[in-house]
């Protein structure tokens, strides 16, 4: 085998898995996990409020710890792994990047709804004058045929992003789809491609394989799956996975092992199983970061929270419009009582 | 009294808008349409209309100084300064739709009488629009130390302007939230939906009041008033259910239809700028009026 790295990957825990914590990671949770990481050379470890810089608010959850405090304790003991902060366009702002890159992040990636990919234009020209490497990361990407996703990608690859994600952000995409979108980038991109997945539907190591033979060659992965939703591609299994394939990626795998077992399952508020309303999410095609917010409103409301899933899945509604769950679950908990009159 | 006279600067889609509203105004007529291309859909409706248009801009005022006495902006940030200082120069008062905010922040419905007689106020944004009068109805009745906002915008009635310059949108807004709206911290976040057809403008408030403040029945009252007085100028603002409580949170779903004048019903984040613009405008012409007849 080779040292030549063929796959680099990015671990989300820390970012993606503070929406199954509710945004309350701590200072020493990140620190022990990112040290770990670091150890086990995992090339990027991305520290942010699930929803990104600035998300902390009471749309999306308030964050228990400043995410500054818990980026700057990231960067405080990775002296081999890069720290990656996640920016949406409409919550985080230029001045947040900027705060984020004083702080020593190395990467960033900014995200944007598959089909709205011009609003990025000046983060990602920013990202690069700050001399960070830079991802655009288009979400939901389920949602969008492959011609409009290769025409966004494009548009960020013309605002100088290093790499494209094809982002799963609901687990909804089915391997052909896929197949069909990194092929289609690879072809019509000249920068690196990647894959983000989520397991709603218990395909995200499948996707991530088929994205792999494609093309692509930066993949996310969140250790013992703590993400949003069913969570990610699981980090130390894909790194299994991979080592079994003859596929490099320079990360060990019994440190990765180690680390989940020992230091993130305590973490972990419940194992990170398919339920009912995660795997809903990947069947109705809603953003993975909703589950728990549909688990509270159904309570409130006294609904079925799959039946507040599927109707937003039916309106089409997209990543950041949590208020729309108080607002449906609302509106189903209305009709079930016209019902029983 | 006879109406006051106003002129729009930029022909685009904001100042087309305009342009039809200002036609049903009792106070203002509008008189001057100052663009830059004499061939554009927008020039071309102002020569119609038998408007003054004038291809350089807001220049064109130097020549003609009794054209108009209160003039909208509707072109962009930059465009604003040379704008502003021209039409400062002139003595006429400035209405700022764009993102510059050159004077202070104005939402008809909560501090328009301070500004009466400014030579230059601003617009704010759609979302500050929408969502402020509701910060400062709930901050009446108890001490909002929190106030948060989320405008969610069909993706086709976002401009390019907006598209290239979203943290405008949220940091004016923030900053908005908090002078105007009196929350003692704000925040803002926009997103774009791409879904057909277009949805309609949503905008959710959020707010936490200081402990012990909380009264859920005046809350709400205040609330319903303050969407009647904003529905007054903008028929098709609407809170789509009472306030929702939680603790010392209070919540606040908003929904806004367009009049469907120049742009369609879906573009109700362009159609409450227009139509705040145009009220700012008639208040500041109702006042003008007022101070003349005491003169006399």
């Amino acid at each position: 085998m080779s040292n030549q790295i063929d796959i680099k990957l990015t671990e989300v825990a820390l970012r993606d898995g503070s929406h199954a914590v509710s945004h309350q990671f701590t200072v020493d949770q990140v620190t022990s996990v990112a040290k770990a990481l670091n150890e086990a050379k995992v090339p990027y470890i991305e520290v942010t409020h699930g929803d990104g810089l600035g998300g902390s608010s009471l749309q999306y959850g308030l964050s228990g710890t400043d995410e500054l405090k818990l980026i700057e304790a990231a960067v405080s003991v990775a002296d081999f792994s890069k720290i990656a902060v996640l920016l949406l366009p409409g919550i985080g702002t230029i001045e947040d990047l900027k705060v984020a890159a004083g702080l020593g992040a190395k990467m960033a990636r900014i995200a944007t709804h598959v089909t709205e990919a011009d609003v990025s234009k000046q983060h990602i020209e920013t990202a690069k004058t700050l001399g960070l490497e830079t991802v655009g990361f288009l979400m939901m990407s389920h949602m969008a045929p492959v011609e409009k996703l290769v025409e966004q990608a494009k548009l960020m690859e013309s605002y100088g992003a290093d790499t494209i994600y094809v982002v799963d952000s609901a687990g909804a995409l089915l391997p052909h789809e896929v197949k069909d979108r990194i092929k289609a980038l690879r072809q019509e991109l000249t920068v690196n491609i990647g894959f983000h997945g989520h397991n709603n539907l218990s395909l995200a190591m499948a996707n991530t394989l088929v994205a792999i033979e494609e093309g692509a060659t930066r993949i996310d992965g969140s250790i013992r799956c703590l993400g949003a939703g069913a969570g990610n591609t699981q980090t130390e299994v894909l790194v299994a996975v991979l080592e079994r394939m003859g596929i490099h990626t320079g990360v060990d795998l019994y440190k990765m092992m180690d680390i989940a077992e020992e230091i993130v399952a305590p973490i972990l508020p419940k194992p990170q199983e398919i339920n009912r309303d995660s795997l809903t999410l990947g069947y109705a095609g809603v953003y993975s970061s909703f589950l728990l917010h549909a688990n509270r409103a159904a309570e409130k409301f006294s609904v079925d929270s799959r039946d507040i899933l599927i109707e937003l899945g039916k309106r089409e509604i997209i990543g950041g419009q949590e208020d729309m769950i108080i607002d449906v679950a609302a509106e189903l908990e209305k009709k079930k009582k016209q019902l029983q009159l | 009294m006879g109406k006051v006279k106003v002129g729009i600067i930029g022909s685009g889609n904001i100042g087309s808008d305009l342009m039809i509203k200002l036609a049903n105004s009792d106070e203002l007529e509008l008189t001057a349409m100052m663009g830059i291309d004499l061939t554009s859909r927008g020039m071309k409706h102002a020569q119609y209309l038998g408007l003054q248009v004038f291809d350089n801009g807001v220049d064109g005022l130097l020549d003609h100084p009794d054209l108009v006495d209160i003039v909208f902006d509707a072109t962009s940030a930059g465009a604003h300064v040379h704008n502003a200082e021209v039409a400062k120069k002139l003595g006429k008062q400035m209405l700022d739709l764009t993102p510059a905010a050159i004077g202070p922040f104005v939402a008809p419905t909560v501090n328009l009488g301070e500004h009466l007689e400014a030579d230059n106020v601003n617009l704010i944004t759609c979302g500050g629009q929408a969502t402020i009068p509701i910060i400062h109805a709930i901050n009446q009745v108890a001490n909002v130390e929190y106030g948060e906002i989320v405008a969610t915008i069909s993706s086709k009635s976002a401009g390019p302007g907006t598209r290239a310059n979203i943290d405008e949108f949220t940091e004016t807004t923030a900053k908005a939230i908090e002078e105007v709206g009196g929350a003692n911290k704000g925040k803002a976040i926009i997103i774009l939906n791409p879904a057909e057809p277009p949805i309609l403008m949503r905008d959710t408030v959020h707010a936490v009041v200081e402990e012990g403040t909380m009264d859920q029945a005046k809350i709400t009252n205040s609330v319903l008033e303050m969407a009647k007085k904003v529905q007054s100028y903008v028929p098709g603002y609407n809170v789509r259910t009472e306030p929702i409580f939680d603790g010392n949170k209070v919540t606040v779903f908003l929904e806004i239809e367009g009049a469907g004048h120049y742009l369609p019903k879906y573009a109700g984040n362009l159609d409450i700028m227009t139509a705040a613009a145009v009220k700012v405008a008639e208040e500041f012409a109702k006042n003008r009026a007022n101070l003349s007849a005491n003169r006399a």
